[in-house]
């Protein structure tokens, strides 16, 4: 490992239920707004939990053509445009391929559920609506493969950004956003790449995906208060609110980025994973596991504890959860866990699986930009054993120098990732 | 830099169960794509594929966990604990810390997920049941794995194709350097259920022909698509100084050199030269401090489309030049089908078995070796003193990830003892 070589963020782009774009997603951020509601992409009337965080979304409008759309779910649709977004604002030349060294140009996607949608929506098709085991082929579109393989995704921005370096999706759960841009990180120290475009994306609003949380009841019934169902750290939640979207960021090496006279968000100083070995889905309530994850991205970032301004919670709402994580920044943060701020954008974005690692990421990036921290929207009454300063309802205006973003998923994957304005990092 | 080197395989394929079977049987020469046999095939573009018989996953696996997991996960269960026993290496003996699991994955968990939509679509949201949100997605392979071994270090699930066993160790590779000392890498595929194989056949790359003989023939002058196929392998891929120290029964061999590159072309076309697939060898190649003069020998992709044959051919000759026609290439897969992810780990327990016993086993259902590529290919095993193997896989789409292994020597552990020494 070449520790010489440092990783910053030039470029967000967000496609995220409230809005497309960095800029909306940063308004109903700060402004504190919800936008989970009752669940329009089919009537879930037949569900337990009725509610989601929809993107209103629309590809054509976005930039995409009809054959991208055509060939792609919509978790691919939701990378490409917000990878668009991000390679823009970055400012480099990446769609005529002249703009860097393409063959050191990665793509690290990550996405838990792939495209599930689309292959739901063709099963349905294929199966006469599920009355055969013998599926019909002649009923399959042509790209059908194409969705069977998540891998697309990392083909579609290889193409896009005549990316010629590595590209992979990382399918760790929940914990995808995080690590796909822990990964694209590790490419650039390395040396195995200059420039990342590195995120995540997730459309789970379908009746599987429902119905399989709706079983095991992860997932929140509040569905006669849709916009205030998902609370984190209140005592009254009830599970977490499913959301979909995408986010990418662009990484570079930081003394290229620097020669270019790219504007800088932020450093990414750390990135640390660990699993708990415990349970596909339960959690021990003491946070070991996690809080050994940041203190590995800390660590790795030569940062000590005492100098976090705010922790982006995974914050899903369930009741293990919650307490799982306040449990690990406690451990990790000691004495100082009560000083910092911390709150979860779920609760107004929804949890989108594995993407909304990655849209934390870019809510992070860009609280140390404006250095205001989001807030939690529904925290009325914290849980009793949630007794940090989880910036209830109202945005903050504070200088955020250093930040955590912790997640925590399916299969027992905690990770933790630290993110730094850039003359802070050492 | 750290020296990483493999210690353990877990084999599980249509060629056997257990890198002893497997490599038995690839020697032998012996064709394993047959006729589906799990249902009825006739529908679909193919009828044929690789399938592992006699794998009876109670015997490996806690019945409780079988029912939360997908045929997918139940292989890689099977095949990790097949390499850890290889190597000896029970990681409840160390830090839970300093083991992790890094398992490819293709395409999930297909027919426990196509069941459980067909009770939501027949019977109604009440017949999904528990493990669903577990069981199908990518992560379930490597959760259950690190749950059952009780591994805490950093977990991983790339994806990307056929190219997934190659990157997961070329990951692994990196994990161990970042200081979690033995990483369980590779993986398995399970696509042979109606639905899976429905998907598959959209991509336009299998064969349709029903007799095996006649169908995957890569390299062949008859090349005509691929027969799919289950399983795949399950490495342990360790520090080389802890591996001595802990004194692992063997030493397989080295992680080189690795490298992955895409194409950046089409989706859904192959792509117009072998530029990148060519750049991703030369770039493993030189991370192993090597040149294409070391390399013994080539197991290569053998995607045994012809279109795709040639395009690999071409990358060869961009890479060996004159000396093309005197590199062994070999690509026993096409003995066994193309398991996606799973693939590429087994061309790697291949490749190390091979280098162990100095044999280069044959290209599978080789007939009429297409004399347009030029390639010396390898039509039965052959005899040979194997120091440095260069491994290519390819993801559809356009990845392509190269990988060289190399024998780890006599000297290299003398010099690993006196480091630890001094």
């Amino acid at each position: 490992m070449n520790s010489s070589r440092r990783v910053v963020v030039t470029g967000v782009g967000v496609v995220a239920p409230g809005g497309v774009g960095k800029q909306a997603f940063w308004n109903l951020l700060t402004e504190g707004r919800t936008a989970t509601r009752r669940i329009s992409h089919f009537d879930p009337a037949r569900f337990r939990s009725q509610i989601a965080a929809e993107a209103d979304f629309d590809p054509l409008a976005s930039g995409l053509t009809p054959q991208e759309i055509y060939r792609n779910d919509r978790f691919i649709q939701f990378a490409m445009v917000a990878a668009d977004e991000a390679v823009a604002d970055s400012g480099l030349d990446l769609r005529s391929g002249t703009g860097v060294d393409h063959n050191r140009l990665a793509i690290s996607v990550g996405s838990a559920v792939g495209a599930t949608m689309r292959l739901e929506d063709e099963y349905v098709n294929v199966s006469n609506h599920g009355r055969d085991w013998l599926v019909d082929p002649a009923y399959g579109s042509k790209f059908l493969y194409n969705s069977l393989i998540p891998s697309s995704a990392a083909t579609e921005l290889a193409v896009r950004f005549h990316a010629h370096g590595p590209a992979s999706v990382m399918s760790t759960g929940c914990t995808s956003g995080i690590d796909a841009v822990g990964y694209g990180t590790q490419l650039i120290q390395d040396g195995d790449a200059d420039v990342v475009i590195a995120g995540a994306s997730d459309a789970p609003i379908s009746p599987i995906s429902v119905a399989c949380f709706d079983t095991i009841r992860a997932t929140s019934a509040r569905n006669d208060d849709p916009e205030h169902a998902s609370r984190p750290f209140d005592a009254t939640r009830d599970g977490f609110v499913m959301g979909e979207g995408g986010a990418v960021m662009v990484l570079e090496e930081y003394t290229s980025a620097r020669a270019r006279g790219a504007h800088i968000y932020c450093e990414i100083g750390g990135f640390a994973n660990r699993c708990n070995a415990f349970h596909m889905t339960g959690l021990r309530p003491d946070g070991v596991e996690m809080s050994a994850a940041i203190d590995a991205a800390l660590g790795q970032a030569k940062i000590d504890p005492t100098a976090v301004d705010y922790v982006n919670a995974h914050g899903s709402g369930t009741k293990q959860n919650d307490r799982h994580e306040t449990a690990a920044v406690k451990r990790s943060l000691g004495a100082h866990a009560y000083d910092i701020s911390m709150s979860s954008i779920k609760s107004m974005v929804g949890h989108s699986l594995g993407a909304i690692g990655s849209i934390e990421l870019v809510a992070c990036s860009l609280a140390i930009e404006h250095g205001v921290v989001p807030p939690t929207a529904n925290l009325e009454n914290r849980d009793a054993e949630c007794d940090l300063d989880y910036v209830p309802k109202i945005a903050r205006e504070m200088p955020v120098d250093v930040v955590v973003s912790v997640g925590s998923g399916f299969g027992g994957f905690q990770s933790a990732i630290v993110l730094a304005k850039s003359e802070v990092a050492a | 830099m750290t020296r990483v080197v493999i210690t353990g395989i877990g084999v599980i394929a249509p060629s056997g169960i257990g890198a002893d079977q497997h490599w038995k049987s690839i020697l032998a020469g012996e064709l394993n794509v047959r006729r589906i046999s799990a249902f009825d095939p006739t529908p679909y573009t193919t009828t044929i594929a690789g399938q592992v018989d006699g794998f009876d996953v109670t015997d490996q696996v806690d019945p409780r966990l079988v029912v939360q997991t997908d045929r997918w996960t139940w292989m890689s269960l099977a095949a990790t604990q097949l390499a850890l026993d290889d190597a000896r290496y029970n990681p409840a003996d160390h830090s839970p810390y300093a083991t992790s699991v890094a398992l490819a994955a293709g395409s999930g968990g297909n027919e426990f997920g196509q069941r459980e939509m067909t009770g939501l679509y027949s019977k109604g949201p009440r017949a999904v049941g528990a493990y669903q949100s577990i069981a199908w997605f990518y992560a379930a392979s490597t959760g259950q794995s690190s749950i059952r071994h009780g591994t805490k270090g950093p977990a991983s699930v790339l994806v990307t194709e056929g190219a997934g066993g190659l990157d997961s160790l070329g990951h692994a590779r990196r994990v161990v350097r970042r200081g979690t000392t033995a990483v369980i890498g590779g993986g398995t595929e399970a696509p042979l259920s109606p639905y899976a194989l429905t998907c598959y056949g959209s991509s336009g790359r299998l064969t349709t022909s029903d007799d095996p003989r006649a169908g995957y023939k890569p390299f062949d002058k008859q090349a005509n698509g691929y027969a799919p196929g289950e399983g795949g392998a399950v490495l342990l891929v360790e520090d080389l100084r802890t591996a001595v120290k802990r004194g692992s029964p063997q030493i397989y061999g080295e992680i080189a050199g690795y490298a992955a590159t895409h194409d950046a072309y089409d989706p859904n076309a192959p792509a117009p030269d072998a530029t990148h697939m060519a750049r991703a060898m030369n770039l493993a190649i030189a991370d192993a401090g090597l040149t294409a003069e070391d390399i013994d020998l080539v197991i290569a992709d053998g995607a045994g489309v012809a279109e795709l044959d040639a395009l690999e051919a071409s990358a060869l000759r961009r890479v060996f030049g004159d000396r093309i026609g005197s590199v062994p290439v070999t690509a026993p897969q096409g003995f066994v089908g193309r398991l996606n992810a799973g693939g590429s780990a087994l061309s790697v327990a291949t490749a190390l078995l091979a280098i162990r016993e100095g044999v280069a086993p044959a290209v599978g259902n080789l007939d009429q070796p297409n004399p347009a590529y030029g390639l010396d290919l390898v039509r039965v095993p052959r005899e040979l003193d194997l120091d440095v193997v260069l491994i290519n896989a390819r993801g559809f789409g356009g990845f392509n990830s190269s990988m060289v292994l190399r024998k780890v020597t006599a000297a290299d552990l003398e010099d690993v003892a006196e480091e630890a020494i001094s």
